[in-house]
């Protein structure tokens, strides 16, 4: 008997114990009619080669491990960012569940979000009266200050009108006439989940400043010194606003986020359940109409919203994620250039001790060859880092990026000796990345959780940056952006690369001579 | 201790009372009326719970139930190891599901085995205008290609299928026939389906009837028959449940031909109407392919338990009472062999946990399942509720809950914080969604869907591990330090 009261084995060591392994043995050889190990093991080696990668890659219509989610999963990243604001669904209720169970398992925090829990009746008849019923309970159960509508894929195919039920929910008296119920249609059948993000950024945007669809009068630009600032879907939002808030406060910049999800995802445990804590309040995100000009840290998500903004006479800068030196400089200089402020000594000393840290240490990363994958900006952000540093992109592709994206990331790495052997991959999943990682091995891969199962099978070692991370906790607390975040990445990068490094030198006469304490 | 007012039962019974009626004042009145039924307490003596149950959610109340999709695909269907299914429809079901569910199993991913993968024909718009048929096939196709070693499909319906007028039967069957007879299974659990997982679990259950175990009538067996034979049917082998039970069915000499689903095959499905008798663990997911076996094939069922030492003991002796005498006999040795680990458990973690109080709000079996173990370690539960139980299950709970026990059926986020706040549990025994709710409330909590990342649970291996963890829920530091000293 395996099992031990005072040692107790968990499901790591249990299931090693000999009685467990004659167990499967004995299960497999008897009663899973398994595939001959000769068989098994030709065809894992033909999974790695060439061949096989033509035929992956000649694939049309499956999709194998995508990096991307649906729209409303940035639908409800977005709503949550606004001050007392519940997200509502409507569509299935099983969505929202995975919502907020997807969003918890990467935040380690609650996410609140309701659904208007469409079933076969409402696919009959539409589901006008679980709007008018779903908004009525929301408000009264939670005290909303806002209500966000968008749309599972459910309310989009049966062709839901989201403006016309909301109307209706408020002449039913659902919520007060005057209560505030933005809206977006994000189907999950198009984009995705940076898409999700944008519709719903434009939808709140358009509610307080175009008059809040037709129900009050819209509203006139008075231009201030402030500057607006969006993040986009982030899976470091709560280290990263703060950051960015930061460096707006040491610049002496006034400045707006536009949805600062980084409270509400990041609650202290002290007997008091939050279900909202922070966030844009309703009245900063009409007054943003008025700021000077929008700076956007992630161009793909916000496509749509940034045009609507410009088209009130506003200066709009879309950025890609810009993690590192030359990236951050262009994001200062944009907020310099705007507010007429000089960048800070503060974070010109930053960037100091930035490229003091990668001088120290860039010679253990020079040269080495990367694999990235990520929402379209953080691969743009990620693989300028890396060439800044030395190291060589050789892979970088997204599910969710365009061609656009792809010709972006291309003249990027044109502007580098360091991009010049690298790949770009619009489109594609984690299955093709495993082609590409046993085709055309590199030395390190930079990806979110998932990335562990080509850790696992190509041995390509990962240095989990993106989103979402569920098997390691709390990164999502540290910065990428700015001087501070881009230190942030180096040390991961780096802890990756000397982890290998012993590793590999630690096997006892036989390659412990180079398991060196000094690196 | 609990610090919770309530002490006798009639107090007890009357707090409850006042609780539901307080939560209900909440609501709009149409709304208080419909959660009303779903709120009530245990009376000793009654046949079920006194709640009604499997009815559809309230919109808009933040209930904390998902859809057929995920009954079907992340319950029944998604831990057959050897089959690719397909989440067939837009990304985000498939992606949201992808591996969090913890079935274990043993095999080679991507090669042989395909649990951890997630397959999604990934709809864009113009599937959904012109129909996503010719894309199945050629999903179908395209699997056949890169992962030769599969030895089934099931095409997963997310919401539009059913919408759009898809014929995936049709596609079904027409590369069944392509590919020499291959299993290819069209799954309707669309998520608007029911009002609930439960719903999907009945339609995978149904799948596995008609797409299965129909094809095999007059098909020779893969193996010989023992009067021995039994099928594990209900564990999702979370954590590795089923092999921390499929142990002790072996090592009392019963052959388990069978385990549905976790680190389950297509031909372990298929030689499950040989078993001479099915174990249900989870009554609610499976208990209808169990029905069907019996009257089909006349493969008896039983329920068990494998939480905690007594349940297992129970019911070691309940399945050991459908065979002969020495099956009895050796029940009663693996009993006595595991005493000693039993009792050593008990005494190093129940001076710990005695007394404390429970509340529990999950899917399944585990709303009463669990309630033995925690009484083994001398704790208390003082509420429990299904996510989408039906009546069936609160009749069983009865079995399981004292007397003035609160119940809540289907509960919103509202009513469950609520609750919680006013009887001051030792511990919240729920899932992901609940866990740091209540733990910014400085609740200690344990998510009881996927032992949150530990397990098993199951079997005597398992009662270790579960003990342990409540221990290290309830009397982690932590939970003295959410006040600072400073504050008032």
């Amino acid at each position: 008997m395996p099992q031990n009261a005072d040692n107790v084995l968990d499901h790591f060591n249990l299931f090693r114990q000999p009685e467990y392994k004659e167990m499967f043995e004995n299960k497999k050889k008897n009663f899973e009619n398994p595939v001959a190990d000769a068989e098994l093991e030709r065809v894992r080696e033909w999974t790695k080669t060439d061949e096989y990668r033509e035929k992956n890659f000649a694939r049309e219509a499956l999709t194998v491990n995508p990096a991307k989610a649906c729209q409303p999963l940035g639908a409800v990243f977005a709503a949550v960012g606004f001050e007392s604001t519940i997200p509502f669904v409507h569509g299935s209720q099983g969505c929202v569940a995975y919502y907020r169970s997807h969003f918890s398992r990467h935040f380690k925090e609650p996410t609140s979000c309701v659904s208007s829990s469409m079933t076969e009746d409402a696919a009959v008849f539409g589901g006008l009266n679980n709007m008018i019923d779903g908004l009525a309970n929301t408000y009264n159960m939670y005290k909303p200050k806002m209500i966000a509508v968008s749309t599972t894929c459910m309310a989009e195919v049966i062709g839901d009108d989201l403006n016309a039920f909301i109307k209706t929910s408020k002449e039913k008296g659902s919520v007060p006439q005057e209560f505030d119920v933005p809206f977006a249609h994000t189907p999950a059948f198009v984009g995705s989940h940076i898409t999700g993000y944008d519709n719903v950024m434009k939808g709140v945007i358009e509610h307080f400043w175009d008059g809040k669809a037709g129900t009050a009068p819209k509203l006139d630009r008075v231009p201030n010194e402030k500057i607006n600032f969006i993040g986009g879907f982030d899976g470091y939002t709560v280290g990263n606003l703060r950051e960015v808030k930061r460096i707006f406060n040491s610049m002496g910049v006034e400045y707006t986020i536009l949805g600062d999800n980084s409270d509400v995802w990041d609650t202290p445990t002290d007997g008091e359940f939050r279900m909202y804590d922070g966030g844009t309040t309703l009245e900063e995100a009409a007054n943003a109409i008025h700021a000077k000009a929008t700076i956007s840290m992630q161009q793909y998500c916000t496509e749509k919203t940034l045009p609507v903004i410009a088209a009130h006479g506003q200066e709009t800068v879309a950025l890609n994620h810009p993690i590192g030196v030359k990236g951050t400089d262009e994001f200062l200089m944009a907020i310099s250039r705007i507010s007429g402020n000089p960048v800070s000594a503060e974070l010109t000393k930053e960037r100091g001790r930035l490229v003091d840290a990668m001088a120290d240490s860039a010679a253990h990363i020079h040269g080495k060859k990367f694999a990235i994958y990520g929402d379209p900006d953080l691969c743009l952000g990620l693989t300028a880092f890396l060439m800044e540093l030395g190291a060589e992109p050789v892979h970088v592709l997204a599910t969710n990026g365009g061609k656009a994206w792809q010709e972006k990331t291309e003249q990027l790495l044109a502007s580098s000796p360091f991009g010049k052997n690298c790949h770009v991959y619009a489109g594609k999943d984690l299955w093709h990345m495993r082609s590409l990682l046993f085709t055309e091995p590199v030395d390190f891969l930079i990806g979110n959780t998932y990335g562990k199962y080509l850790e696992r099978d190509t041995g390509t070692p990962l240095i989990r940056i993106g989103f979402p991370i569920f098997d390691r906790h709390h990164y999502h607390r540290y910065p990428v952006w700015g001087y501070q975040g881009g230190m942030n990445v180096l040390v991961w990068i780096l802890d990756k690369i000397f982890d290998e490094i012993d590793r590999n030198t630690n096997v006892v006469a036989k390659s412990d001579y180079s398991f060196d304490i000094i690196r | 201790m609990s610090v919770a007012v309530a002490e006798t039962v009639a107090e007890i019974k009357a707090r409850n009372k006042e609780l539901v009626q307080e939560v209900l004042k909440v609501y709009p009145e149409k709304t208080a009326k419909r959660r009303a039924k779903h709120l009530g307490l245990f009376e000793d003596g009654k046949p079920d719970c006194g709640v009604k149950s499997n009815i559809k959610s309230v919109p808009g109340v933040m209930t904390i139930r998902g859809c057929a999709y995920a009954g079907s695909k992340g319950v029944v269907w998604g831990p057959i190891k050897d089959m690719i299914h397909i989440s067939h429809g837009p990304v985000g079901c498939g992606q949201y599901s992808w591996a969090s569910r913890r079935n274990y199993y043993i095999g080679t991913t991507g090669v042989d085995t395909f649990g951890t993968m997630q397959f999604t024909s990934d709809f864009q718009e113009k599937d959904i205008v012109f129909g996503g048929d010719k894309k199945l096939a050629k999903i179908i196709d395209e699997i056949e290609v890169l992962f030769p070693l599969n030895k089934g499909i099931s095409v997963q319906s997310e919401c539009p299928i059913g919408l759009i007028g898809d014929d995936i039967e049709a596609v079904s069957k027409a590369k069944t026939k392509e590919y020499a007879g291959k299993t290819i299974v069209p799954v309707r659990c669309e998520g608007f389906r029911g009002v609930s997982q439960s719903l999907g679990h009945h339609i995978a259950n149904d799948a596995i009837r008609d797409w299965v175990f129909d094809k095999m009538d007059g098909k020779p067996a893969r193996f010989e028959s023992t009067p021995y034979d039994v099928a594990i049917i209900g564990d999702y082998n979370i954590g590795g449940d089923a092999w921390s039970s499929r142990i002790l069915l072996e090592e009392m000499g019963l052959r388990v031909v069978a385990q549905w689903s976790g680190d389950g095959t297509i031909a372990e499905l298929e030689a499950t109407p040989r078993a001479k008798l099915n174990v249900l663990h989870c009554y609610r997911s499976m208990n209808y392919i169990s029905r069907h076996m019996e009257e089909k094939y006349g493969t008896p069922w039983v329920e068990y338990n494998f939480f905690g030492p007594s349940k297992i003991a129970e019911s070691l002796r309940k399945i050991a009472s459908h065979f002969d005498e020495t099956i009895k006999e050796n029940a009663e040795k693996v009993i006595a062999k595991y005493q000693a680990l039993c009792d050593a458990v008990i005494a190093k973690y129940r001076p710990r946990l005695e007394g404390k109080t429970v509340m529990l709000y999950v899917g399944g079996l585990r709303p009463r399942h669990v309630i033995g173990a925690y009484e083994d370690l001398g704790m208390e539960i003082v509420g429990t509720g299904y996510e989408f139980g039906h009546n069936d299950d609160y009749q069983r709970t009865t079995h399981y809950v004292k007397d003035g026990t609160l119940i809540y059926d289907d509960v919103t986020g509202y009513e469950f914080e609520k609750f919680v706040e006013k009887v001051q549990p030792d511990l919240v025994g729920s899932g992901i969604k609940e866990k740091y709710v209540f733990q910014k409330m400085g609740v200690p909590f344990r998510q009881m869907h996927s032992w949150d990342y530990s397990g098993p649970y199951h079997g005597y291996d398992g009662f270790a591990i579960f003990a342990r963890d409540m221990d290290m829920a309830i009397n982690s530091p932590v939970w003295k330090m959410t006040k600072a000293p400073w504050a008032a």
